[in-house]
């Protein structure tokens, strides 16, 4: 069975802070990070946001592009985060009462550091394929936490993507060429239970980690397909600061062109979940009917997922029925001082 | 603080929007009643409110009760829907109170509206946010 995107959408929250707010109060040197890191700012989530209502905006924007799907049809819900508002209570019952998709539908809560969007979609496409449910949503969502001072509060963000999967040929935004995965057991990052911010291996991160696990993960999605880097009109990869996207893709012989339309993280920062299906959601936002997309993600700990979309006719029908990624990127911004951003992202011991 | 009982029986008009329509006067209660205040009917139609609308009037709350300390000052309106039903809803993504207008154009989005602590429940419902 052929399966395919049917619906897609992005949310990004409206507040930034900018890199240089974030190195003077840790006294570093801003243009040396800005250069190094290739970020100049990052969203950041307002105190009545979260992963479930990011998750419920994105998956409203996909059910208008969707066009008439009723959501009772949804047969399962899978959201990929590792910023769950709770440790124990799923995130998918919430989105999915909000969405009206309650009460015949499997939901489930994946978590795989920035690849667990990946993840919810490749399970929930899979689900479609296999003939078990009419449509499937796979999430990709975060409101990532650095701790303060680390390289990781200049990168941390807040986004979400959701796609509604399906296999009805007429409603394909994108079809489903093929998918990869590749996975290793590689501790570069990591969180122990009730720890508020995640550690890593600094440097460790890099090669054995981001461009070994990404790169593996693209040459055997493109082997398997059959095709070469000159074959795609765009590709995504995992976006943890600026500069890693660019040079993996690069690494792998990819252009700028090719890279420039989902390559998001230097005013978006780093989403974590929603990092690379929020990059492709603007890549989707602007794509024409038959080019090839690549998606790569990145997780940590490690491992990536790799699809190869084929974009449909429908696209130009549909993009322009829910706000596009890019302008919730570039316009309206509400730009917020250290101090604010600290409250909001709970850094300051309040009275019990 | 909300009962989880009690946010468990207001999740179709939180999360959904969805209101009573009377079926005898055709009058759209939001929340929803079991006695429609107009014709005394009790037969209701559900329907699910749109997310457009515009600010008929505002107040801002500078020292919010518990449970939205973290979000003061609080902006709380009276908003107007598209299809003419008002509802009482806070308004999120206020860089400045002083830019809030009566007239306004403004959406309902998902947010959070409050929460019981560090350890309780998450209250969601919907929030006006400026249409830009």
């Amino acid at each position: 069975m052929q399966v395919g995107i049917v619906g897609y959408g992005a949310f990004i929250p409206r507040r930034r802070i900018k890199l240089e707010e974030i190195a003077k109060v840790w006294g570093a040197d801003a243009p040396s990070y800005r250069k190094g890191l290739q970020l100049n700012e990052k969203s950041v989530p307002g105190a009545d946001e979260d992963t479930v209502t990011m998750s419920v905006e994105a998956t409203r924007n996909a059910l208008a592009r969707a066009g008439g799907i009723d959501p009772a049809q949804i047969g399962a819900l899978y959201i990929g985060s590792e910023s769950h508002p709770y440790a124990v209570k799923p995130s998918g019952t919430i989105v999915a009462e909000a969405i009206g998709a309650t009460p015949a539908i499997h939901i489930a809560d994946f978590e795989f550091a920035c690849k667990a969007g990946t993840e919810s979609m490749f399970v929930a496409q899979a689900l479609v394929k296999a003939g078990e449910v009419s449509y499937a949503v796979g999430i990709g969502a975060d409101t990532s936490q650095g701790a303060p001072g680390d390289a990781l509060e200049y990168s941390a963000a807040a986004g979400a993507a959701s796609f509604i999967f399906g296999s009805d040929r007429e409603r394909f935004v994108a079809e489903v060429v093929d998918t990869y995965s590749w996975t290793t057991d590689t501790p570069d990052f990591w969180r122990r239970e009730y720890m508020h911010y995640p550690r890593h291996g600094s440097r460790f991160t890099g090669e054995p980690a981001y461009f070994r696990t990404t790169t593996s993960s693209a040459k055997g999605m493109m082997e398997k397909a059959g095709l070469e880097p000159k074959d795609f009109a765009h590709a995504i990869f995992h976006q943890p600061n600026g500069k890693f996207p660019m040079r993996v893709g690069t690494m792998l012989g990819f252009t700028k062109e090719q890279l420039a339309t989902g390559w998001l993280s230097p005013w978006l920062g780093n989403t974590y979940s929603g990092a690379s299906p929020i990059g492709f959601t603007a890549v989707l936002d602007i794509a024409k009917p038959g080019d090839l997309v690549l998606l790569t993600s990145f997780g940590s700990g490690a491992g990536s997922d790799s699809f190869v979309f084929r974009v449909s006719d429908r696209i130009e029908m549909v993009r322009d029925r829910a706000p596009r990624t890019r302008p919730q990127l570039d316009e309206h911004q509400i730009y917020i001082d250290y101090g604010t951003y600290a409250k909001l992202r709970g850094k300051i011991r309040m009275a019990e | 603080m909300i009962s989880p009982a009690r946010s468990w029986r207001e999740f179709p008009q939180r999360y959904r929007l969805e209101a009573a329509k009377c079926a005898g006067c055709g009058k759209v209660l939001y929340p929803p009643r079991v006695k429609c205040p107009a014709c005394a009917g009790t037969a209701f139609e559900t329907i699910v409110l749109p997310r457009e609308g515009k600010v008929v009037t505002f107040t801002v709350v500078r020292v919010p009760p518990a449970g939205f300390t973290e979000q003061s000052p609080l902006p709380i309106a009276l908003v107007e829907l598209a299809d003419g039903v008002r509802v009482m809803v806070q308004i999120g993504d206020v860089a400045d109170p002083a830019e809030l207008e009566i007239g306004m154009p403004v959406r309902l989005e998902f947010r959070r509206i409050s929460w019981d602590g560090e350890a309780g429940l998450i209250f969601y419902g919907h929030k006006a946010v400026i249409a830009r």
